[in-house]
């Protein structure tokens, strides 16, 4: 495992790399937006990372909540730091990319919103976590996790009912992809993927540590306490 | 669940509350500072107070809900008073559900009491079927105060709890939230049905009253 890790970083790094020069230099340029549309091959990887993560916290949690394992936990928190990551990237580039081309920074659109809905609640998931005293901070986590997924359907529908009674925000005609597009964009995807697995696979590998340590030291104090010197 | 755990806890929580008067007089001058704050600093016509009540009415109960929410499990931790309800053999959600019966029983009086302010400061009058409002008022409510109960049970066990509180309640509520003010806002101006907001309240009652029953233990027993 622990000679798997550089591998697996330099085969990202070349991945990321190659997935760059294809989105810049390689794939088509757009009709009707321009170079600017070139931001598609960095905000949809990211969202489909992003949300991937999320799905990925949701199961680890699931999994804590049934087993009580605290490397799922673990995972669970990796997973969610790294997809807040993510998801804060694809509302970064999702309005850079949206004022040249719709010509408004931000629109109460369904997906959109549910994006914002999600980083909502998986910040709010990071906060408890953080201030939680709770020596079952953990289980709290879990369960808030598992509440944010049963609101995610809720907030799709709510949001889906909201736009259609108000006026359609402008969106460029959907309509169907360049095969070369789709090709860059696929591989950009594998990158993040990658990317996002091995940050996650380094930020879990640190949380078992670190827990180990306490662990250690809560250990030791207690027979240092023990012991006279 | 038992009945009588959850009607013996609400009783107390009412006899409390009848006796101290804390929780809901803190909710009614804070909603009451709330109406006052956002009727001048909007100052909107008869018209356009239609059409953005729903958002402010709803803005406001929510605001004023937090502070009852609150005080809902600090109150007990007075005298090891939870630590008690740990090791008794009462099931949680019987508490769980008593504790939001209470601040629906609370909410319910604030809103009765402001709803009339509401009416004088920005010239409401339904121009739909306004025993919609009712429905909606209810299902809202209990929206409201399910998800914050369980939400305030969490955040008992974090450093400044009473921050922690809306930032882990407003997040998952807000597609509640839009559909009381979208329900709301469409009662009042008659332009389009309510309907589906009331559905869609209906299933979110549902979904977080049973998710919160069944997931409630695990957070009574968190320490």
């Amino acid at each position: 495992m622990k000679r798997a890790f550089p591998i697996f970083a330099v085969l990202t790094a070349a991945l990321l790399s190659y997935g760059l020069y294809e989105a810049l230099v390689v794939a088509p340029t757009e009709q009707t937006m321009g170079d600017v549309q070139r931001i598609f091959y960095y905000h949809v990887p990211s969202a489909w990372t992003a949300f991937t993560l999320f799905f990925l916290n949701l199961v680890a949690s699931v999994w804590y909540l049934i087993r009580r394992n605290s490397k799922a936990d673990a995972l669970a928190l990796a997973a969610a730091e790294v997809g807040v990551v993510f998801c804060t990237v694809v509302l970064v580039t999702g309005p850079i990319w949206a004022r040249p081309v719709w010509g408004i920074w931000w629109t109460w659109d369904l997906r959109l919103t549910l994006t914002l809905v999600l980083w909502l609640i998986y910040v709010s998931y990071l906060m408890l976590r953080r201030f939680s005293t709770s020596g079952q901070t953990p289980v709290l986590a879990a369960v808030l996790a598992v509440l944010g997924a049963l609101d995610v359907p809720l907030v799709y529908f709510s949001i889906w009912f909201f736009r259609t009674q108000h006026p359609q925000p402008v969106i460029g005609g959907g309509g169907s992809i360049d095969p070369r597009m789709l090709h860059v964009l696929l591989i950009n995807w594998a990158a993040f993927s990658c990317f996002a697995a091995l940050v996650c696979w380094s930020r879990y590998h640190l949380e078992v540590l670190s827990r180990e340590v306490e662990e250690t030291r809560a250990l030791e104090s207690l027979l240092g306490a023990g012991s006279p010197r | 669940m038992s009945t009588g755990i959850t009607r013996a806890t609400l009783a107390k929580d009412l006899r409390l509350e009848w006796r101290s008067k804390d929780a809901i007089n803190s909710m009614l001058f804070f909603a009451l500072l709330v109406v006052v704050i956002f009727s001048f600093s909007f100052d909107p016509t008869a018209e356009e107070s239609r059409r953005i009540a729903g958002g402010l009415v709803w803005v406001a109960f929510l605001f004023a809900a937090v502070v009852a929410l609150n005080q809902t499990w600090a109150r007990e931790l007075r005298n090891q008073v939870l630590d008690a309800y740990r090791v008794s053999p009462a099931p949680p959600n019987s508490l769980f559900l008593a504790k939001a019966l209470g601040n629906f029983i609370f909410v319910t009086v604030l809103e009765a009491l402001m709803t009339p302010l509401f009416i004088v400061f920005y010239n409401l009058r339904a121009l739909g079927p306004a025993y919609q409002l009712l429905i909606v008022s209810v299902l809202g409510t209990w929206a409201l105060v399910v998800n914050g109960t369980f939400f305030a049970a969490m955040s008992l066990h974090t450093r400044s709890r009473e921050i922690m509180l809306p930032l882990l309640l407003f997040p998952i509520t807000i597609p509640a939230l839009l559909a009381m003010v979208e329900a709301t806002g469409a009662i009042l101006t008659g332009e389009f049905s309510a309907r589906f907001w009331i559905v869609l309240l209906a299933a979110y009652d549902v979904v977080f009253t049973m998710a919160s029953l069944f997931l409630f233990e695990l957070v009574l027993q968190a320490e």
